[in-house]
């Protein structure tokens, strides 16, 4: 077990330094390269705070669908590939809720200001 | 750069004295934009230089090539589609590699601000209109004036995005549920061909208080489905947040419809659905090329990275068109 701060808590705190000392005195490209930058910072501090929750959720959802074996990456696979020979689809029961969760999760990640993303959850 | 210019436009360009305010634009390691002044006893000449520096060849395979986007720039300047003028197809004797000069268009490219600054407001309702009509004067050129071009039909294009997704070997099952539906509901070759401009979007035109002055980005011209333009249009990527506004996040599709109808275009809106889906998917790939790109590339440059995180937002407006949760 390591000792904390957590990684999160580093992160986040680097991302608050450079958003709010650096950016206000950088221009041009290196202003652009930044902000892109603590973009970035901020995803990894969302993916850190939500990922483990979110892989167990989507690990159990897919074993009905794929079985359990394997770690997630390998019941993706399987999943993916049962898709594309059409052994399951959107009629299956669970495939289009474990797809919306699983979007949802990724969104609520990468890209939590995405309009269609604040659609869904906000109509949820 | 200054002296290779001054040199290029004196042999061509009558009167010109020389060559001022080069600036490189933007582009990556194959291909140059640059801006700079035409100096002229009447006044400066606003203009852009679009080249590959080392010739052809670093160009993706499925560029239509510099040469073919000059000559497709000016038929659709004569067609009557906004497009500024080509001054200038590169020679070898130019010494400036491959590609061409055109005149400087003034006005905005960024979405964000075209979407929300005041000085494009009154405009922005007739832009999904307008749309439809230069759509409709692109696809009314005729294929055989033009040069040849990559044949496009819906499943070369499936095959494709099919082989770049894999190439990642990365599983994405709304990928993979995207492919499967668009197998399932190929509708086949279009009846006619026509040429397509194939990056026809919010982001590739250049917009002015009177709308649009100018259609960017020749560069993925094919024959193919016209619809394929009007699904591409429609993407949700393209609405830059205005996702109500499902043509460029200006306006309705019935408002792309009826310009496009209004200037002889013929219409198909199943098959403008089928494309869009298709659009979505391709850009979601290209998101994924990018993260490919980032990982393989000596650089790692952060934007591309972060491209790569993009791919979700396209399985999102995946699942919105193909298991949307509320009728």
């Amino acid at each position: 077990m390591q000792d904390e701060p957590k990684p999160e808590e580093l992160v986040r705190a680097v991302a608050d330094f450079l958003r709010h000392e650096l950016a206000p005195v950088v221009s041009g490209h290196a202003a652009f390269r930044l902000r892109v930058s603590i973009n970035a910072l901020d995803l990894v501090t969302r993916q850190l705070q939500l990922t483990d929750a979110s892989d167990r959720a989507e690990a159990a959802r897919l074993s009905p669908l794929v079985g359990a074996e394997g770690s997630l990456g390998e019941r993706n696979r399987r999943f993916a590939e049962r898709i594309a020979s059409g052994a399951v689809g959107l009629n299956t029961p669970g495939v289009a809720e474990h797809l919306w969760q699983t979007t949802l999760e990724k969104l609520a990640v990468d890209q939590p200001n995405y309009a269609s993303y604040r659609r869904e959850i906000e109509t949820e | 750069m200054q002296a290779l210019l001054e040199r290029s436009v004196a042999s061509w360009y009558p009167g010109a004295t020389g060559v001022g305010g080069a600036v490189r634009l933007s582009g990556g390691a194959s291909q140059e934009t640059w801006s700079f002044d035409i100096l002229h006893p009447n006044g400066p000449i606003g203009a852009i230089l679009r080249r590959a520096p080392q010739g052809v060849g670093a160009a993706p395979g499925r560029a239509a090539g510099l040469d073919t986007e000059a000559v497709l720039m000016r038929s659709a300047h004569a067609a009557g589609v906004p497009s500024p003028s080509v001054l200038r197809v590169l020679q070898p004797e130019d010494g400036l590699g491959t590609g061409f000069i055109m005149a400087r268009v003034e006005g905005e490219t960024i979405p964000r601000k075209i979407l929300r600054d005041a000085p494009f407001a009154a405009v922005r309702p007739h832009l999904a209109r307008q749309i439809g009509g230069i759509l409709a004067a692109i696809h009314g050129m005729p294929l055989a004036q033009l040069p040849v071009l990559r044949p496009m039909t819906p499943a070369k294009e499936i095959a494709e995005l099919d082989r770049d997704y894999r190439s990642s070997d990365l599983p994405r099952p709304v990928f993979e549920l995207a492919l499967r539906w668009l197998r399932d509901h190929d509708p086949g070759p279009a009846a006619r061909a026509t040429l397509v401009h194939g990056d026809f979007r919010h982001g590739n035109f250049i917009i002015g208080s009177d709308g649009i002055r100018a259609v960017l980005d020749w560069e993925l011209a094919h024959s193919g489905d016209p619809m394929e333009d009007l699904g591409w249009v429609c993407v949700n990527s393209w609405r830059f947040g205005e996702i109500d506004k499902p043509v460029g996040g200006f306006g309705t599709r019935e408002e792309l419809f009826a310009g496009y109808a209004a200037a002889g275009g013929q219409l198909d809106a199943k098959r403008v659905t089928f494309w869009e889906v298709m659009g979505t998917l391709r850009w979601g790939v290209m998101c994924c090329g990018m993260m490919q790109r980032f990982r393989a590339g000596p650089e790692h440059e952060i934007e591309r990275g972060m491209i790569g995180r993009r791919a979700s937002e396209t399985e999102i407006d995946l699942l919105r068109l193909l298991a949307p949760r509320r009728t």
